[in-house]
C-alpha cells in the first residue's frame, strides 16, 4: 500500500514540475512550487522520514512561498518570451538526465534493507541512542546531542543569510519605487 | 516488496532535470530560483528514498517495532532545508534589487543595459 501512494505521489511531483517548466505567468509558478513542496512533504511521511515532512511543510512550503509571491508583488508576475535558443539547454538536460539513470543502474533497489547505507554507522545510532541521550527519537538526538555544535552553525548560515537580505534590501529606509 | 526497484531515482532525476532546465533556459531571475528550488527539493527526495527501509518505520525508538528506517538522511535533510530557505531568501532578495537597479528581472535586458551603458 504505502509503496502504491509512493507511486502515485511521484507521479504528481513530475507532472508539477513539467508544468513549472512550461507556465510562463509566475504567480501560477508560484503556486505550483507550494504544491511541490507540500507533495513532498506527502512523500516524506511515507518513506518514514516525520521530522523532515514537517520542516518541508512548514518552511518549504509555507515561507518559501510567501517569500516567492513577496518578490513577485515588488517585481511583476509575467516572465517575458525571450529569444534565446531552447534546443540547446534542452539537448544538455536530456545528455545529462541520461548520464544520471545510466548512474543509477548500479543502485541498490529501493527499500533493501541490505544497502550498504544501512550497514555502517545508522545500526548503531539506532541502537544506543535511548541509552546514551534518552532521547526516543534518534533523528532529534543526533541533530541536538551528537552533532549540536554542527547545528549551531547551521544557525549562524542563517544569520549570515538573515544579515545578507537585510543589507541588500536596506531595512526601513528605502523609498519605495526609488532607482539605487 | 521490490517491485518499484529504481522507479524512485528516476522520477528524482526527472525532477531534477525539470528543475536544471528552468535555470539553464529560462531569462527570469526568478523563475532560476524556483528551478533551484525544484532541484534542490528533488536532492532531498533522493537522499530520503535511499533511508528507507523495506518494512521499517519511523525512526523513534518504541516497543513493538525492531527495524526503524536509517535516521542519518532525515538530519542531513533537515540541515538542507532550511539551509536552502535561506538562499532562496538571499536570492530573492538579490532579484529585488536588480530590480530597483535595472527596471527588469529578465537576463537578456540586463546584460542589454549593461552593454549599452
Amino acid at each position: 500500500m504505502a509503496e502504491f501512494v509512493d507511486f502515485i505521489l511521484l507521479g504528481f511531483l513530475a507532472v508539477v514540475a513539467l508544468a513549472m517548466t512550461r507556465l510562463r505567468n509566475l504567480f501560477a509558478v508560484a503556486m505550483l512550487s507550494g504544491i511541490y513542496s507540500l507533495l513532498s512533504a506527502v512523500l516524506f511521511v511515507v518513506l518514514d522520514a516525520v521530522d523532515v515532512a514537517f520542516t518541508e511543510a512548514a518552511v518549504g512550503a509555507g515561507i518559501t512561498t510567501v517569500l516567492m509571491i513577496g518578490t513577485l508583488a515588488l517585481t511583476g508576475t509575467e516572465e517575458k518570451i525571450s529569444g534565446r535558443h531552447t534546443m540547446i539547454p534542452l539537448l544538455i538536460v536530456l545528455f545529462t538526465g541520461a548520464a544520471l539513470i545510466y548512474g543509477t543502474l548500479d543502485m541498490p533497489a529501493f527499500e533493501d534493507p541490505q544497502a550498504p547505507v544501512h550497514q555502517h554507522v545508522a545500526p548503531k545510532y539506532l541502537r544506543d541512542t535511548p541509552i546514551e541521550t534518552g532521547v526516543p527519537n534518534v533523528v532529534t538526538a543526533v541533530l541536538a546531542s551528537y552533532r549540536g555544535y554542527d547545528t549551531l552553525g547551521e544557525t549562524t548560515v542563517i544569520f549570515t543569510a538573515g544579515l545578507g537580505v537585510i543589507i541588500l534590501l536596506g531595512l526601513g529606509q528605502r523609498k519605495p519605487g526609488g532607482t539605487a | 516488496m521490490w517491485a518499484f526497484g529504481l522507479y524512485n531515482y528516476w522520477i528524482v532525476i526527472v525532477l531534477m532535470m525539470a528543475g536544471f532546465y528552468m535555470v539553464i533556459a529560462h531569462g527570469n531571475l526568478v523563475k532560476k530560483i524556483i528551478g533551484l528550488n525544484v532541484f534542490q527539493t528533488s536532492v532531498f527526495i533522493l537522499y530520503i528514498s535511499m533511508g528507507k527501509v523495506g518494512g521499517g518505520t519511523a525512526p523513534i525508538i518504541s516497543e513493538g517495532f525492531t527495524r526503524y528506517s536509517n535516521p542519518l538522511p532525515h538530519v542531513l535533510i533537515l540541515t538542507a532545508i532550511v539551509v536552502g530557505v535561506a538562499t532562496a531568501a538571499l536570492g530573492l532578495a538579490l532579484a529585488v534589487r536588480i530590480k530597483e537597479a535595472y527596471g527588469t528581472i529578465e537576463e537578456d535586458e540586463i546584460v542589454k543595459a549593461d552593454t549599452l551603458s
